[in-house]
């Protein structure tokens, strides 16, 4: 008895409703792009600087209380959050205090403020301790933030300079609109739910690249392989086939990535929960944009179907050189 | 037909057990630290083992490869810094050191340029104004014939200052060329005693590292705090012996000329006023130990090298009765007064110590001064509670996360399931082998790394078994399926592999820290799923195939 989550043979028509979820891409796009515009994402202190004090006690939290002690030092935007995590003890409440960056220079925020702020805490709850406390100078964070877009933009350009050397210049495209289309949409969602984004998160961001562009590859590669195959068929057509007959592959490697960082999510303790969260909805938005995106792009862009004739076109931005 | 030549054989088990070999410390990992601490505190010894050391160093076999992976900061707790070293705080010096060679030569020229005097001026220039402005051209040219070539691969030809006239100033600046060769210097030797004010403390592996131009990065595992860390390591440590002139509890006292005005470490209000000019500095000391004094009080004692110990005899004998100060950084730490001739070179700092206190100062002195101050731009202090939260947590869901794979691909490949498992089991060890094998560590993202290609791994083995299944559909052979398998598969993991890669790679060279360590191992895992996948896995059907011969082929 095998398990079989795809049927044997598939012959669905992927493109039928293709305005409707790519107008629902673009849809999501432009959602994502109002949503950074007007909520913003909530950086962590590695692109904007200041002190985040992670705190635990015996006791329950009370973050007002909390605030009514931090207040008298004035310190500025102060965010306290409580943690939840399945992996805590009945008597672990955890909090994280988020101090933003004091004063104008380089460096972290002196150790006075975090010792005025630990001891703060202290007195409301003798109980607490602060296992970790970490520090970001503005000047650092604003290298980091770009590092971060460098990375991402060039991880980019790398890959579609890849895709353009391996395929045409159409599925090179196609490919970059489903990254683009990914990684937008996952800041998007980022913004909207307010999780906080740092430098993990850009790590994570990059893993969606990979991963969509391994899913959009090999649905590309087979595009390829039938595009020589079928000569005759039409683009659409053979763009089906093709999905379709990588179908049971891409559902098996989404299920078993998925299966693997659902349990880092449950289980992998909350301090690397948001980066498994953006890889999970990486995953899943990964995989639906190397069929909605990255195909009904290259759908619509066309593709040099007959490889035995040369190309009327092709060299002759060099033609003049013999003359 | 299906064959795989002998010698590849013997090449791909080979790699998998050298692989599974130098992942096996790992499993044992307190045991392999033990015997790896001991092995290095035998080292340090000079090769002469205590009898306790014999038996740790005995855990574990020293045949076997003893590499393990490092655990990062967030694994196992311990405190990180990123300091800027301000390198310009090093010009100054060297000019200063400069004004007496530059006072002489323009002294025998005394005749075409009259009085030479330094002028106040910013601290990365030396002004010097001259009595006769038309002998300027002639005192520039005097200045500048004191100026050395140096010595570097890009300053070729270049001098180490710059002298320029401004009226009837002679102007001198250090020159790029010398400044970056300054910086380059300035940055090293902070290096180098952090390093060792680090290393007296004795901790595992801390990390010492240039980051960039003018940075230094220091991880150090099992340090309670940043805070502690950079009370170590942030201190200049600039020990000086100065005469006293006087003390005054007023601020902005005017100390006169050369003199300055220091506060006091312990008394708060109080400051002395102390003569510019320093007697012997820490540069001098050959040796400091915490020590009590005759109250039983923490004190630290110290020792001068022959020349300093000349200087502060010299000084002692002729001051005796006049009170002289102990400064730290620009405090000073005590001001007794000299009670006798000190002739050997030793003495005692006392002051309001504690212990602790005692044994850090003893540290600083002994490690040397900092070169230059430095600015604290990043901090991290990670609790070893939380390290060991996340690494259970980590433990636990890769081992969820192995077993609902593995269990998944056996459901729906079957024999074939089974296989990629095997292959998947041996791709973990290979990753492990591998960041063994280059000293690598290992972070909370390096795990989730590492999750997510178990994940992925089984990529390569789907898109051949699937591949497989269409073949056989097409009315292919068991034998002639397998092999279009594998044949037409490979294209398609290339780039999907290729790709991922590529921005692992650029993950590892844009990011820091654990971003970057999270790269390693998505990288590595890459890398060794590929392997298996191609060649280990194939290998396992082929041999699978060659003895049963199946008729019916079911993936």
């Amino acid at each position: 008895m095998r398990l079989r989550l795809v049927p044997a043979e598939t012959n669905w028509d992927f493109f039928r409703t293709w305005k409707i979820t790519f107008g629902l891409s673009v849809l999501a796009v432009l959602a994502s792009l109002v949503a950074f515009a007007v909520i913003g994402l909530n950086y962590g202190i590695d692109f904007r600087g200041g002190t985040t004090i992670r705190t635990e006690s015996s006791q329950p939290i009370d973050v007002a209380a909390y605030r009514d002690a931090i207040a008298p030092l004035g310190l500025g935007d102060v965010s306290i959050t409580e943690v939840f995590d399945a992996g805590f003890g009945e008597d672990e409440h955890v909090a994280q205090i988020r101090i933003e960056a004091q004063g104008d220079g380089d460096a972290s925020v002196a150790a006075e403020t975090v010792l005025a702020v630990e001891a703060a805490l202290q007195e409301l709850d003798p109980s607490i301790t602060f296992p970790s406390v970490e520090s970001v100078g503005p000047k650092v964070s604003g290298e980091l933030v770009q590092s971060a877009v460098l990375a991402v933009v060039l991880a980019i350009g790398a890959v579609l300079f890849y895709i353009w050397l391996r395929f045409e210049w159409q599925f090179s495209v196609g490919a970059v609109a489903a990254l683009i289309h990914d990684v937008i949409v996952t800041i998007g969602i980022f913004s909207v739910l307010q999780i906080k984004f740092d430098l993990a998160i850009i790590a994570a961001l990059l893993t969606i690249v990979g991963y969509s562009l391994n899913d959009t590859v090999v649905v590309f590669d087979r595009v390829r392989e039938n595009l020589i195959r079928f000569k005759q068929m039409e683009l659409k057509d053979v763009l089906n086939l093709s999905i379709n007959e990588t179908l049971s592959r891409t559902v098996m490697t989404s299920v078993t990535t998925l299966l693997a960082l659902i349990s880092l999510f449950v289980l992998g303790g909350d301090v690397i929960r948001g980066f498994v969260f953006a890889m999970i909805w990486g995953v899943v938005i990964g995989t639906y944009s190397s069929i909605f995106v990255a195909s009904a792009v290259l759908l619509k862009l066309g593709v040099k179907r007959d490889w035995s004739k040369p190309d009327a076109k092709a060299g002759t931005q060099f033609a003049d050189i013999d003359a | 037909m299906l064959q795989i030549s002998l010698w590849k054989r013997v090449v791909i088990w080979a790699v998998v057990a050298a692989g599974l070999i130098l992942a096996l410390p790992n499993l044992f990992y307190g045991r392999v630290e033990v015997h790896n601490d001991a092995l290095a505190a035998i080292e340090a010894q000079g090769g002469v083992a205590t009898p306790e050391q014999e038996l740790d160093a005995g855990f574990w076999p020293s045949f076997l490869p003893s590499g393990i992976v490092n655990l990062g900061l967030d694994l196992r707790g311990g405190a990180h810094l990123l300091a800027e070293v301000h390198v310009e705080d090093v010009y100054a010096d060297r000019l200063d050191g400069m004004w007496p060679e530059v006072r002489n030569a323009l002294r025998a020229e005394r005749a075409a340029i009259g009085t030479i005097r330094r002028q106040d001026s910013a601290p990365d220039e030396l002004r010097v104004r001259i009595g006769e402005p038309a002998g300027i051209d002639r005192a520039v040219g005097v200045v500048r014939d004191l100026a050395r070539p140096i010595v570097s691969l890009t300053g070729v030809g270049a001098s180490d200052i710059e002298v320029s006239a401004e009226g009837s100033d002679v102007v001198i600046r250090l020159s790029e060329a010398e400044r970056a060769a300054t910086d380059a210097r300035t940055v090293q030797q902070s290096l180098e005693i952090i390093r060792r004010r680090v290393d007296e403390v004795g901790t595992r592996e801390p990390t010492i590292q240039r980051q960039g131009e003018d940075r230094i990065l220091i991880q150090v595992p099992g340090i309670g705090s940043a805070e502690e860390l950079k009370g170590l390591i942030g201190t200049t440590a600039r020990l000086t012996f100065q005469s006293v002139v006087g003390r005054t509890t007023d601020a902005d006292s005017r100390p006169g000329a050369g003199n300055v005005l220091m506060p006091s470490l312990d008394e708060q209000g109080t400051y002395y006023i102390v003569e510019d000019r320093v007697v012997v500095s820490g540069e001098e000391l050959t040796d400091a130990q915490p020590a009590f004094d005759q109250n039983g009080r923490p004190a630290v004692n110290f020792r001068f090298n022959p020349q300093g110990a000349r200087k502060f005899g010299e000084y002692t004998a002729e001051n005796i009765g006049s009170p002289f100060g102990i400064i730290l950084d620009g405090e000073v730490i005590s001001a007794p007064v000299i009670q006798s001739h000190i002739p050997g070179g030793s003495g005692i700092i006392t002051g309001n110590f504690s212990v602790e206190g005692s044994t850090e100062l003893a540290v600083l002195l002994r490690a040397g001064a900092l070169p230059a101050g430095m600015t604290f731009l990043e901090e991290r202090t990670i609790g070893p509670e939380l390290g060991q939260d996340s690494i259970d947590a980590g433990k636990v869901a890769s081992v969820v996360a192995f077993a609902g794979v593995l269990v998944f691909m056996a459901l729906s490949y079957g024999l074939f399931g089974l296989i990629a498992n095997l292959a998947l089991i041996i791709n973990v060890g290979l990753i492990f082998g591998l960041l063994s094998l280059i000293g690598a560590t290992l972070t909370l993202p390096g795990i989730a790394g590492i999750v997510l290609t178990i994940g992925m791994a089984v990529d390569a083995n789907v898109l051949v078994f699937e591949r497989i299944k269409e073949e056989l559909k097409r009315a292919k052979g068991p034998a002639r399926a397998i092999e279009l398998g594998y044949e037409k598969a490979l294209s398609a993991i290339l780039d999907a592999n290729v790709t991922t890669f590529i921005t692992a790679a650029i993950l590892f060279v844009m990011g820091s820290g654990p971003v970057r360590g999270f790269s390693v191992t998505l990288g590595l895992g890459i890398l060794t799923s590929v392997f298996t996948a191609i060649f280990v896995t194939r290998l396992m059907i082929v041999i699978w195939f060659e003895r049963r011969r199946p008729k019916v082929l079911e993936v």
